[in-house]
């Protein structure tokens, strides 16, 4: 049985469903559905970081660096080797987990937040290297001609196509996380992250749940970085530098950490932001960025989650 | 023209190396003295740096104040950004856990290089060197005056740490807090005003850094991430919380680096100290000076 909130995720699936539709009829928003599929993308990637920092109490500063690997993995080996772009998808996957246990299991090993520096100096070193390794990567200018998707000769060559097809993944994703939380799995990682000592005195393994926690949250991040680059045929190292990891901290902490939920609207909040909204702004949108993670973490410890609740406690009184 | 051989090729990469050393190790006493105080990873304390650097170029060549004045100037400035950041965006958190502090700093920190990038653009910056830039020969090596006055600086801000630390009441205070703030609150500690007082400190440190190593390597507004990871590999390597395994750390960082860029790849040049980072994580988390005993106490 899966253990969802079936109302929610309905009318949630609902509005992904009509969206495109009803966006195409209103000029002023025509070209949304296109910052949707960004939104979808980045969503897979939070989805799995939202479960790391909400649930597991770690974080991380450097999934763009797992977001290139997929990115790469999938443009490399379609565009210079021609393989099919399924198969490539699932190596990036299962090269990332192995990379991610690597990285994580020392310092998730460790007490407290090595991971955090960890993960920023991984992070920093896979963005040398994307610049670096020009002969593969095509260095700084980045490499164009990734081909798009296709399935059973049904080429996802368009906006919408795309769209649903990102999406659908997401909405997958999602109703698995939330069965995961709602598992055995995901009360241990409550546990943990109330108190790592007591979860541990219950007989939690602390640290293979945060290790586990930590690889899926890098393959979801993989799985996003290949669906961007069948999307944009075209990829380059700046797309997956530090700021990217922390622009996905501020979507996660805009949403609230504590809620899966927040993961989602946090990250559609930010993406329209920096891809719409805050053009104007041009490289100053980093101070506005700033101020909202600095507001978020002083004000509105939640996030967005937390509103219902404040908005709640006024009327109590 | 003097041959240049293999030796005095080592001595100017040692030397280089042990000058940008000097910087990491003063980011990486930074860490600490906030470590010491509250337990969190300050991720701000790059931008320290950086803000010291482009704050004295506006001092000394915009505003034209002779280096005496402008030095203390911007050191008192710098501080006056670390209260404000402690006071603003550290202790209004209501409820505080290492996580949501780690986050908090990380807000300022964008929020710093994003105010930096409006203030002055994204060109890096020179600043005038102290006493000049006639380079001196040693043993083959060229070395800038500049590198002497870093490396100074670095043996000034920890003799001054150390007197701090060991000799003043309020030092001691800060140890106390270090050591355990609730027994330091009973004993009637300030502990919210030493957690202040570190924020400042670490704060002047930065700026010295920054201040000093601008002549030689130029500041821009972005500078200030990777500094502080670099700073935070020197102090991991030393063992985290350890004054005198940070500065220790820090040299060997910048040694690494600079032989690293030197013999192996300039391109990797930046890559070599988080490699440093990753493999000490993985074998000897402890540091080389710091006690597994104090760092279980620690919650981070």
């Amino acid at each position: 049985m899966l253990r969802i909130a079936k109302l929610p995720i309905a009318v949630f699936a609902l509005f992904i469903l009509v969206f495109p539709w009803t966006a195409r009829r209103i000029p002023a928003i025509e070209h949304y559905p296109d910052i949707m599929v960004f939104a979808g993308i980045y969503c897979l990637i939070t989805i799995g970081l939202s479960l790391l920092m909400g649930y597991a109490g770690q974080i991380s500063i450097g999934h763009a660096a797992f977001f290139g690997i997929g990115a790469y993995i999938s443009g490399i080996l379609t565009t210079n080797y021609g393989m099919n772009p399924w198969a490539c998808m699932l190596i990036g996957m299962a090269v990332t987990a192995v990379v991610a246990a690597l990285v994580g299991t020392p310092s998730l090993k460790l007490k407290g937040h090595y991971l955090a520096m960890a993960t920023l100096a991984f992070g920093i070193i896979i963005f040398i290297i994307f610049n670096e390794e020009t002969q593969w990567t095509g260095g700084p200018d980045g490499m164009s001609g990734i081909p798009g998707l296709s399935l059973f000769g049904f080429e996802f060559d368009s906006v919408e196509r795309y769209y649903y097809l990102v999406w659908g993944v997401v909405i997958a994703a999602f109703i698995f996380t939330v069965n995961v939380i709602q598992s055995g799995t995901g009360r241990a990682l409550r546990a943990i992250h109330a108190s790592e000592s007591a979860a541990g005195a219950m007989g939690v393994d602390v640290a293979r749940f945060k290790i586990l926690v930590f690889v899926y949250s890098a393959v979801l991040a993989s799985l996003a970085g290949s669906f961007y680059a069948h999307y944009l045929n075209f990829i380059n190292p700046a797309t997956f530098d530090l700021f990217f990891s922390i622009k996905l901290l501020i979507m996660i902490a805009l949403g609230g950490m504590h809620n899966i939920w927040g993961a989602i609207v946090g990250t559609g909040l930010i993406t329209f932001l920096s891809n719409e909204w805050l053009q104007y702004f041009e490289e100053f949108e980093v101070i506005v960025y700033g101020a909202i993670l600095l507001f978020v973490t002083v004000i509105l410890p939640e996030g967005l989650a937390g509103v219902p609740g404040i908005v709640k406690g006024w009327f109590r009184r | 023209m003097e041959k240049i051989t293999l030796a005095s090729q080592l001595l100017q990469y040692l030397i280089t190396g042990l000058t940008v050393g000097s910087v990491y190790a003063m980011v990486a006493v930074g860490f600490n003295i906030i470590y010491n105080v509250t337990e969190i990873i300050n991720f701000a304390q790059g931008e320290f740096v950086m803000l010291g650097g482009l704050i004295m170029v506006f001092m000394n060549v915009a505003m034209g104040l002779p280096l005496i004045l402008a030095f203390p100037a911007t050191i008192v400035l710098v501080t006056v950004i670390g209260i404000i950041i402690d006071r603003f965006a550290i202790r209004p958190i209501r409820r505080p856990s290492v996580l949501t502090l780690i986050i908090a700093t990380i807000a300022v920190s964008i929020l710093i290089k994003g105010t930096a990038s409006f203030i002055w653009g994204k060109d890096p910056f020179d600043l005038p060197a102290f006493s000049g830039r006639n380079p001196i020969t040693f043993l083959g090596a060229v070395v800038q005056p500049q590198y002497f006055w870093v490396m100074g600086f670095l043996i000034i801000t920890a003799v001054a740490l150390s007197i701090f630390f060991d000799r003043t009441i309020l030092g001691k205070a800060m140890s106390a807090c270090a050591d355990n703030p609730d027994a330091a609150s009973l004993v009637g500690i300030n502990v919210k005003q030493m957690i202040l007082l570190s924020f400042a400190l670490s704060a002047a440190i930065g700026a010295v850094a920054g201040i000093t190593i601008t002549p030689i390597s130029l500041m821009e507004y972005d500078r200030g991430a990777m500094l502080a990871v670099k700073g935070f590999a020197a102090a991991i390597l030393g063992g985290l919380g350890s004054f005198p395994g940070a500065i220790l750390g820090g040299l060997i960082m910048g040694s690494i680096e600079s032989f690293g860029a030197g013999l192996v790849s300039s391109g990797y040049k930046d890559a070599f100290a988080l490699i440093v980072l990753l493999v000490i994580l993985f074998f000897k988390p402890s540091g080389l000076m710091g006690s597994i005993e104090i760092s279980k106490i620690k919650r981070f």
